[in-house]
């Protein structure tokens, strides 16, 4: 089943009439897939969700979410979305249950169903046991978790993630994503998120768009984003000194083949599965292979080909972002 | 859809809910609550007790009686009941006063984010701040006119312990129609600092200028159209009527009236206008 879950047309938000941070946006997800946006600071990726969760009116064009106008029947949309917010939004000074049990009462949750799903959410996310503490002493994972707990409590069908990892450590994301894998397989969720880690975008979406100046610049499943800038880079060396260029670039799905220093740098499309037929070729015209190393292209190549910058600095400024929340949080103590 | 069709479909669902949780922060947290207990009686002993009036009032020229001039001026003999019952219009003013403040946490924390897009009403995230600085200040409220009690309030003539339900009433109306006010000016704004500023500004003019400490009569014209416009000139008054004077009806009804008046307006001025900026 690939019924399209969001749609786009032209959607378009301008703010105080010069600035715009979404420009004609076109795009779809699909039922059942992890669908991400990608893109650095002030990209125009929060500006989008920020749309399609209803919060924010566009300036200009159409979105549906699971076939509703997210301008016209906004309520209807909020009643079957959940959102996990970019910020720790849970109150400090309330306990972990209560929290959830508020975001219940948000959505008109009848009592006694919403303390048997705050129960079985609270299990999911692995927070029963600190469900009577305030939230206050929870740390980053806890609270990340916790936002999960409040925005699956209406049983949506569509979850929307806004930096699910930001400011997190390696391991507590690495546990974030195996939650998140877990709702697209168990319960066949379809997820919408923003990220601007390329590995998460990597290891998690099914499909990926990447945003620039508030415009889509390419979208498509990271393997295929990697493999239409020209494939991997296979280097190896040879045994002897005679010239096998030609010979490599008659085995199927190389692209070039450039001879530097004695040895060979190849660009070839799969290259984990060419290697063994270049090795295989060689061979029988009796070369043998000394050396092989296999680059596959990451995000950060395609981020760069297609936005003309590296990714680090946009991070950077992401983990200031994130220090300066933690600061008033602790303010607000 | 049938998971959606069992949740309440009434416009103010998660209204007790919303303002239940600005009311936990208070009763929950036992030094907050203990400070805004003791607030009021700091302010009653220090303005109350240590300003005596009766005292300025020469004892040694035959004919001056401090208790006759008192009753003369304040409308009773007793200024520490004159300006505890202004305590009260004064606690309405502080309480919500900072029920803008929430608000402004709120946005910056992500809260109101994530209220907004949950099914819950505009109108409802706005008044859940409404009513729970509402209630807060009708709390304290109370607790003012027990300790007022205890202090050594004169109570008017023909006074009944049901016209503390009237004190209930107009203290509901009056703190309704400010925190409204204060919420629509600080909604817009991220930082704390500019409500501060604010609050600051209008706290103590609006205070002074009206009857809360001082009768009008006494004051310059220009002082006395504003405290003549003041709603919480109003207040005062009608909280004097119902405790510590005779009660005059027809006065009582003017003051329930014009803060009526001013809360309904208000309120409406102030959902609206906020309403408005979260749909945006």
């Amino acid at each position: 089943m690939s019924e399209e879950v969001i749609k786009t047309e032209g959607l378009t938000k301008v703010f105080n009439k010069h600035l715009t941070a979404v420009d004609h946006v076109d795009f779809s997800v699909n039922h059942g897939e992890i669908f991400g946006f990608l893109g650095p600071n002030g990209a125009g990726k929060t500006t989008t969700i920020n749309m399609l969760i209803t919060i924010l009116k566009p300036t200009e064009g159409k979105a549906y979410v699971l076939g509703f106008d997210i301008a016209k029947q906004n309520d209807s949309v909020r009643n079957v979305i959940g959102v996990v917010p970019q910020e720790y939004t849970a109150d400090e000074d309330l306990t972990g249950l209560e929290n959830v049990l508020l975001c219940a009462d948000m959505y008109g949750i009848p009592r006694r169903i919403a303390k048997e799903r705050t129960e079985e959410l609270l299990k999911l996310v692995e927070l029963t046991d600190f469900k009577d503490k305030k939230v206050q002493i929870f740390s980053g994972g806890m609270r990340r978790r916790l936002e999960l707990a409040c925005g699956l409590i209406n049983r949506p069908k569509m979850l929307f993630l806004d930096e699910p990892t930001l400011g997190l450590d390696v391991q507590t994301r690495a546990a974030t994503w195996n939650y998140i894998r877990k709702l697209k397989k168990e319960y066949g969720m379809t997820l919408f998120m923003t990220t601007h880690y390329l590995e998460e975008a990597d290891a998690l979406c099914d499909r990926v768009a990447i945003i620039d100046h508030g415009k889509i610049v390419v979208v498509g499943s990271p393997e295929e984003l990697k493999h239409g800038l020209g494939g991997d880079v296979i280097t190896l060396g040879i045994k002897d000194d005679d010239d096998v260029s030609e010979l490599i670039r008659e085995v199927e799905h190389v692209k070039d083949v450039k001879r530097e220093d004695g040895s060979y740098r190849i660009k070839a499309e799969y290259g984990e599965v060419t290697a063994p037929f270049i090795i295989e070729a060689l061979r029988k015209k009796g070369h043998t292979v000394t050396k092989l190393s296999l680059t596959e292209p990451t995000l950060n190549e395609v981020y760069l080909e297609y936005t003309g910058k590296s990714m680090r600095d946009a991070e950077e400024s992401r983990e200031a972002f994130a220090a300066q929340r933690m600061t008033m949080r602790r303010a607000r103590q | 859809m049938s998971e959606t069709n069992g949740n309440s479909k009434s416009k103010l669902h998660g209204l007790w809910a919303l303002t239940n949780r600005d009311l936990k922060k208070w009763y929950k947290a036992p030094v907050i609550f203990l400070l805004s207990i003791i607030q009021p009686i700091l302010w009653m002993g220090l303005l109350g007790k240590a300003m005596n009036i009766s005292a300025l009032i020469p004892t040694n020229i035959p004919g001056v009686n401090p208790a006759t001039v008192l009753k003369a001026t304040l409308g009773t003999s007793d200024y520490f009941s004159f300006m505890a019952v202004g305590m009260i219009s004064f606690t309405a003013l502080f309480t919500t006063m900072f029920s803008g403040m929430s608000v402004v946490w709120d946005r910056r924390l992500g809260f109101l984010n994530k209220a907004l897009s949950t099914p819950v009403s505009r109108a409802v995230i706005v008044f859940s701040k409404v009513l729970s600085a509402t209630l807060r200040s009708m709390f304290q409220a109370g607790l003012i006119i027990l300790i007022t009690v205890a202090f050594g309030l004169q109570f008017g003539a023909g006074f009944s312990p049901l016209y503390v339900l009237g004190v209930f009433a107009i203290m509901f109306l009056i703190c309704v129609g400010l925190s409204s006010i204060f919420i629509a000016i600080t909604i817009r704004s991220t930082r704390i600092e500019t409500p501060m500023a604010v609050v600051n500004l209008i706290n103590l003019p609006l205070m002074f200028a009206s009857n809360a400490f001082f009768p009008t009569k006494f004051m310059p014209d220009w002082l006395q159209t504003i405290a003549k416009v003041n709603p919480l000139t109003y207040t005062t008054d009608a909280v004097r009527q119902l405790l510590i004077f005779s009660t005059d009806w027809t006065q009582l009804a003017l003051d329930f009236a014009y803060v009526g008046v001013f809360a309904v307006i208000a309120a409406t001025i102030g959902i609206v206008l906020s309403w408005r900026f979260l749909s945006k």
